[in-house]
């Protein structure tokens, strides 16, 4: 179970983005949060995601209080969590081929990457497309690559934040598929932040509106 | 009246637009290649000839002295009778070690101590950054005169000197790339796989600034000859025996008063060409870095 528990995070203590909210995502559980944009429903993804240090409030993952956050977040807490960006172009290096792109997460633990074939393989992406690097293939196949490498670790949270607003229908459905698919077979929890209403009320066993959270 | 006043039709107006364009691009290929030639054709002077011309720069010929330009010394000879060609080949190659040493060790110093400001940010970035505008206040001929007053004269001493007071832009420049680096989505990706900071930072933000880094190395060889040529004109850097650009002109002062010319003009000739040949290809590579900012040269 992932709670946020009364958080204020922003980029100025003086004037935070987000004010006093609590969230809790049971185990398992897959929860859309709605919001327009510029509303700091992203910096309330990146908290939990322990990438965002809030100014006050908790972040709990199962009963653990999270007491670092970047790199003082041990590895154990922060590679719980798999992070898919709204921007593949960003969210990508520029100078490493897609093969390098997924391997990194295990890379980075001292994992073997013979897996990385077979990820490539569950989001839709082909052999061929691996040794390329992020210039040379379009946007939903890099977003493709950045999901493959965010389920390298199984992680017990997907945190997807705005992951499908650069792609279109076909591509969507198919990310989202995939994101179920492993979350069926790991019982892993979802915390979907977007501003499709319909494609979260979808996709979502609940979806909050982000003036619910903070209205309270 | 009507034929003269008529608008250019809009195919000839694109065309005369298009052939502009064509031509300043070309221009641009041409001083590319031109400074690719000197700079090519410099280098191989200085490293062949030492070894493979068997003159000696300093033998004295006291019969052929202050001898203006001609077949057998294209330079001229100075007021003790030494060949200014072969002395200004030596000079050039003291004076590009000189230069290229000093740059490299200039950015390998800027570019840890901007990396690590960038990187760490928090009290290690003040403390650097302040330790840069430290610096930055004192005007850096006169830091680099202190510095070479410190030790005997010599060629280390000025690559010294003009190493420590040339690495503070390079630092700027790769603190503000790490800084842009560090707040891209794909570092935070890194975190959240488990990266370390060192991983991190030799992984994505390294490669990132290396261009740069390299760039900045090139455009400051011109820079820190010129450097070496200011110290020892005002008789400070290199002992006057030692040819380089700067004391070769030093050394003319006297016959340029008694209206003896070319032992001036030849190594100052030797230095601007030298200097804006490298700063064209410098200049070439910052265009391809970063195509929407015009290059100027930076001495």
């Amino acid at each position: 179970m992932l709670e946020l528990r009364s958080v204020t995070a922003g980029y100025d203590r003086r004037a935070p983005v987000v004010r006093d909210v609590s969230l809790t995502v049971s185990a398992g559980e897959a929860v859309g949060l709605q919001g327009p944009s510029g509303c700091g429903k992203s910096t309330l993804a990146r908290v939990a995601a322990l990438l965002h240090r809030p100014d006050s409030g908790q972040v709990v993952l199962d009963g653990e209080t999270a007491r670092g956050w970047r790199h003082r977040a041990p590895r154990a807490q922060r590679t719980a969590f798999g992070v898919v960006f709204q921007q593949p172009r960003l969210s990508a290096d520029p100078r490493l081929p897609l093969a390098e792109l997924i391997a990194e997460p295990l890379r980075s633990n001292g994992r073997p990457t013979d897996g990385v074939r077979e990820l490539a393989e569950t989001v839709g992406l082909g052999a061929d497309l691996l040794g390329r690097r992020p210039h040379e293939v379009s946007d939903g196949q890099l977003q493709r690559a950045c999901l493959a490498r965010a389920l390298a670790l199984r992680p017990r949270w997907l945190v997807c934040d705005e992951m499908t607003a650069m792609l279109d229908a076909s591509t969507t459905a198919a990310l989202v598929g995939v994101v179920e698919a492993y979350r069926r077979e790991s019982g892993a929890g979802l915390l979907a932040v977007g501003h499709d209403r319909v494609l979260l009320e979808r996709w979502c066993d609940r979806t909050v509106g982000w003036a619910e959270l903070t209205s309270r | 009246m009507a034929e003269t006043t008529r608008l250019p039709a809009e195919s000839e107006r694109t065309e005369g637009w298009r052939t502009r364009a064509v031509a300043r691009r070309s221009t641009r290929a041409w001083r590319v290649r031109g400074s690719a030639a000197v700079v090519a054709v410099l280098v191989l002077a200085v490293l062949l000839v030492p070894p493979f011309v068997q003159l000696d720069q300093q033998a004295v010929d006291l019969a052929a002295k202050l001898r203006p330009p001609s077949w057998e010394h294209p330079f001229g000879t100075d007021d003790v009778g030494r060949d200014l060609l072969l002395r200004c080949v030596y000079g050039l190659r003291v004076s590009l070690l000189v230069g290229v040493v000093a740059a490299v060790v200039a950015t390998v110093v800027g570019t840890a101590v901007g990396a690590l400001a960038g990187a760490l940010g928090g009290w290690p970035d003040r403390v650097l950054m302040r330790l840069v505008d430290v610096f930055a206040s004192v005007p850096h001929l006169l830091l680099g005169i202190f510095i070479v007053a410190m030790f005997r004269p010599g060629v280390w001493p000025v690559v010294v000197s003009v190493a420590l007071t040339h690495w503070l832009s390079t630092a700027r420049i790769v603190r503000a790339e790490v800084l842009s680096l560090r707040s891209r989505p794909y570092v935070d990706a890194a975190i959240s796989g488990g990266a370390s900071r060192y991983r991190v930072a030799v992984r994505h933000l390294l490669p990132g600034v290396l261009p740069q880094a390299g760039l900045a190395a090139v455009l400051m060889v011109p820079h820190a000859v010129w450097h070496e040529s200011a110290l020892s004109f005002l008789g400070l850097g290199l002992p006057t025996h030692q040819a380089s650009l700067g004391t070769l002109v030093q050394t003319a002062r006297g016959s340029l008063l008694a209206g003896d010319w070319w032992p001036t003009l030849f190594p100052g000739l030797c230095t601007v060409v030298a200097t804006l040949a490298i700063a064209g290809l410098a200049g070439a590579w910052r265009e391809r870095l970063n195509p929407r900012r015009r290059s100027e040269l930076m001495l």
